[in-house]
């Protein structure tokens, strides 16, 4: 119900913004958000911080790229109703395949194996001409007709990125409460007594890094259409970064909060380099970053959350006395 | 609480009317302004800055708002730029980008801006213009291969090498200048048997240092910053002599300043280039001395790419001038005029463009030299006049031929 408060008025949003503000802005914030989403996913759930969520949302991209309309002549083109299951199996496949090989490290262990797969994986693509098309990777990726236009219009990604998103949303939120979605926090809690029941710690481990795949993948899939594009530089250290940053400004505890902590930093990206000399701009945006994370330690979401509590117990308080 | 409403809709109103304001024509500019070119994407705006104050700072009464935007050398940041400029700040003009990825990025996105006009600063990929290009996208200057115009013919003629091995970057930039050295080399008669393509940024070229045939005259480099200093020192500490020849940014004033052991080898080292630092035509010194004057703490002499982006911002300048600053019927008529453009550029050639929108450029040969303080500098040995992106050949068999990778061209 109190989704519907934050859906509404953001399904409205198009009636009173301009395409730069519902593009750039908005649309970019709910794709990375998405990607976001199942980075906060695996750090709160199973308790591993992957770096490698960009590269999931990769290779679902490439997949749309390699399978569909692009203008550099390489790959097969496929139907839709093919490319995007086979996009978002391609992105579970890989997160499973990487929960697989990470199944037994955690905290700094997982970090530098999921960072590895991450540059591994941006290397090979700037290196492989036959699949990824090397450095210049894939362009004119274009989404699929609606009408005169096609999705990648503002307006049309704008609706499709809003209800991507809050189906992941939904998504994780159903998936915790599932028996699975239980032995994979109980993974995180306490592996060694989920051991001595008798329950294996891979499936739920491998299941969660394939969820987290199907997530991202969508991410990645709305991404290519968006960019219209991608490439090596996609899937880069850059990249990988971005998403840290947004999760944690965000917020882990919950799953808005990756949301909450992409508009942040994409209208800080865009909009910095107008407020300060243009040598510094980001100087202001680590700046910016650093003090949210001194101020909010758990992020926005929890700053929001702490903020409305204490103005509704001030409220409460002023109407008792 | 209706004062405020007021002052708010009052606000509200200013700003909706302020770009409607025939005052002011908004250009925007996409330059690198972070990591390892940052430094030459200040330069670049510097030459756009150079361009703008020549005008006067206003063209026809109306006054020029430079808009500057960074990306960070990908495609996708290149049109998050644009898409900014374009949709954010109402540029009808955007005057960018630096790097090739970038280039064939914008072109793609401009058609679908059809009233947006879009001048290239210093990207060099061949395609940008070459193969299917865009109405709206300009380039007035050269492609890497137009880059190495006359290197190729001086290896082989003057030089008398017959066989040149090939290390470079795996992008499409130093293929095109790979194509531009190999393309008069090989028509020479000379041969290039074996080519070395290495990733960007990599730092161990010890592999390919012991993979290069002993018997080759020369090694052509076309590697850029940090790359090449690692792939030089390395070779040179391996214990090789072989001469070099440079790629347009393998000689460059921040290679040769580098306090490194294999300075000596580079002595007498050709390479190709659009920019020589100390050219000593009346033009190019005057250019140099407006912006030893304006930029004090700049760089020792404008590079390519303050040259570039000073290029792309006079045509602008001469256009929206030859227009009475007339952007209204969607930018035709200036168009127009800058496919018909001719000016003057700051090495002193007349600037003008192919059918294509991309410049027929003169191009240098220079040769590292010592310079009396002991330190190393270049000199313009050769000036290869009216270089177009075909490189003097047919169109026709010049596309045949496909577009430049790993593979083509060859002549082993």
């Amino acid at each position: 119900m109190k989704y519907l408060l934050i859906l509404i008025p953001m399904a409205l949003l198009p009636l009173v913004l301009n395409d730069f503000w519902l593009s750039q802005v908005l649309t970019r914030a709910l794709i990375m958000g998405t990607i976001a989403l199942s980075l906060s996913f695996l750090a709160t759930y199973l308790g591993v911080v992957s770096f490698a969520q960009v590269t999931l949302a990769g290779v679902a991209g490439y997949a749309i790229a390699y399978f569909g309309p692009n203008t550099v002549g390489v790959g097969v083109p496929l139907p839709l109703i093919v490319t995007i299951p086979l996009a978002l199996i391609l992105a579970m496949a890989a997160g499973a395949m990487m929960g697989y090989i990470a199944r037994r490290s955690r905290g700094i262990y997982a970090i530098m194996i999921t960072l590895a797969i991450g540059v591994a994986f941006f290397y090979f693509t700037r290196q492989n001409y036959v699949l990824f098309n090397g450095f210049t990777g894939f362009s004119g990726v274009i989404a699929p007709a609606l009408g005169e236009g096609n999705w990648g219009d503002p307006k049309p990604l704008y609706f499709l990125s809003l209800i991507v998103a809050a189906i992941c949303v939904g998504l994780v939120q159903g998936f915790v409460r599932s028996p699975l979605g239980l032995a994979v926090q109980a993974v995180r809690d306490a592996p060694g007594r989920l051991l001595a029941l008798g329950i294996p710690t891979t499936l739920p481990i491998v299941a969660a890094f394939a969820f987290s795949g199907l997530i991202a993948g969508s991410g990645g899939i709305l991404n290519v259409w968006f960019q219209e594009r991608v490439s090596s530089f996609s899937v880069g250290f850059g990249p990988i970064i971005d998403i840290l940053i947004i999760s944690v400004i965000g917020g882990l505890r919950h799953p808005t909060g990756a949301f909450v902590g992409a508009i942040v930093y994409v209208v800080l990206d865009i909009f910095a380099i107008d407020l300060i000399d243009r040598d510094r701009f980001n100087l202001l945006i680590g700046i910016v970053l650093l003090l949210i994370i001194v101020a909010a330690p758990n992020g926005l979401t929890q700053l929001i959350t702490d903020g409305a509590k204490k103005l509704r117990g001030g409220a409460a308080k002023s109407r008792t006395t | 609480m209706k004062h405020l409403k007021i002052a708010v809709s009052a606000i509200a109103l200013s700003a909706a009317a302020m770009p409607a304001s025939s005052e002011e024509i908004t250009i925007g500019v996409i330059s690198i302004l972070e990591g390892a070119f940052a430094a030459l994407g200040q330069d670049g705006i510097r030459g756009v800055e150079m361009a703008v104050a020549d005008a006067g700072g206003s063209v026809a009464g109306n006054e020029i708002n430079l808009v500057v935007v960074s990306s960070d050398a990908s495609p996708d940041s290149a049109v998050a730029a644009a898409r900014r400029l374009i949709e954010q700040d109402g540029a009808k003009i955007i005057v960018g980008p630096l790097s090739g990825s970038e280039g064939l990025a914008l072109r793609d996105l401009s058609r679908s801006y059809p009233d947006v006009t879009i001048i290239n600063g210093s990207s060099g990929a061949q395609d940008t213009t070459l193969r299917d290009p865009s109405p709206n996208f300009y380039r007035f200057g050269g492609d890497g291969a137009q880059w190495m115009a006359g290197v190729g013919t001086y290896a082989h003629d003057t030089l008398g090498y017959e066989k040149v091995a090939v290390v470079a970057e795996d992008y499409s930039f130093p293929y095109t200048q790979v194509l531009g050295f190999m393309s008069e080399f090989c028509a020479a008669g000379g041969t290039v048997p074996e080519k070395f393509w290495t990733p960007i940024g990599n730092a161990d070229y010890s592999s390919v240092v012991y993979s290069i045939p002993q018997d080759v005259d020369a090694i052509f480099v076309a590697l850029g910053g940090s790359d090449a200093v690692s792939f030089l020192t390395q070779y040179q500490q391996a214990g090789f002599s072989t001469p070099i020849i440079g790629g347009s940014i393998t000689i460059d004033q921040t290679v040769l300043s580098s306090d490194a052991s294999f300075r000596d080898m580079l002595i007498g080292a050709p390479a190709g280039t659009p920019t020589v630092s100390d050219y000593d035509s009346p033009e190019w010194v005057a250019f140099a001395a407006a912006y030893a004057e304006a930029y004090p703490d700049g760089l020792g002499a404008p590079s390519i790419f303050a040259h570039h982006y000073y290029m792309g911002a006079q045509a602008a300048m001469l256009g929206l001038e030859a227009v009475g600053g007339d952007l209204s019927d969607g930018g035709a008529a200036f168009r127009a005029v800058l496919d018909d453009l001719e000016f003057i550029q700051p090495t002193g050639g007349t600037m003008r463009l192919d059918e294509n929108r991309n410049g027929i450029v003169d191009n240098f040969v220079i040769e590292v030299v010592e310079l009396d303080d002991g330190s190393l500098g270049t000199r313009a040995i050769q000036v290869v006049k009216d270089v177009n992106q075909t490189l003097g050949q047919d169109l026709e068999t010049f596309l045949a031929a496909g577009p430049v990778s790993r593979d083509n061209p060859s002549c082993p």
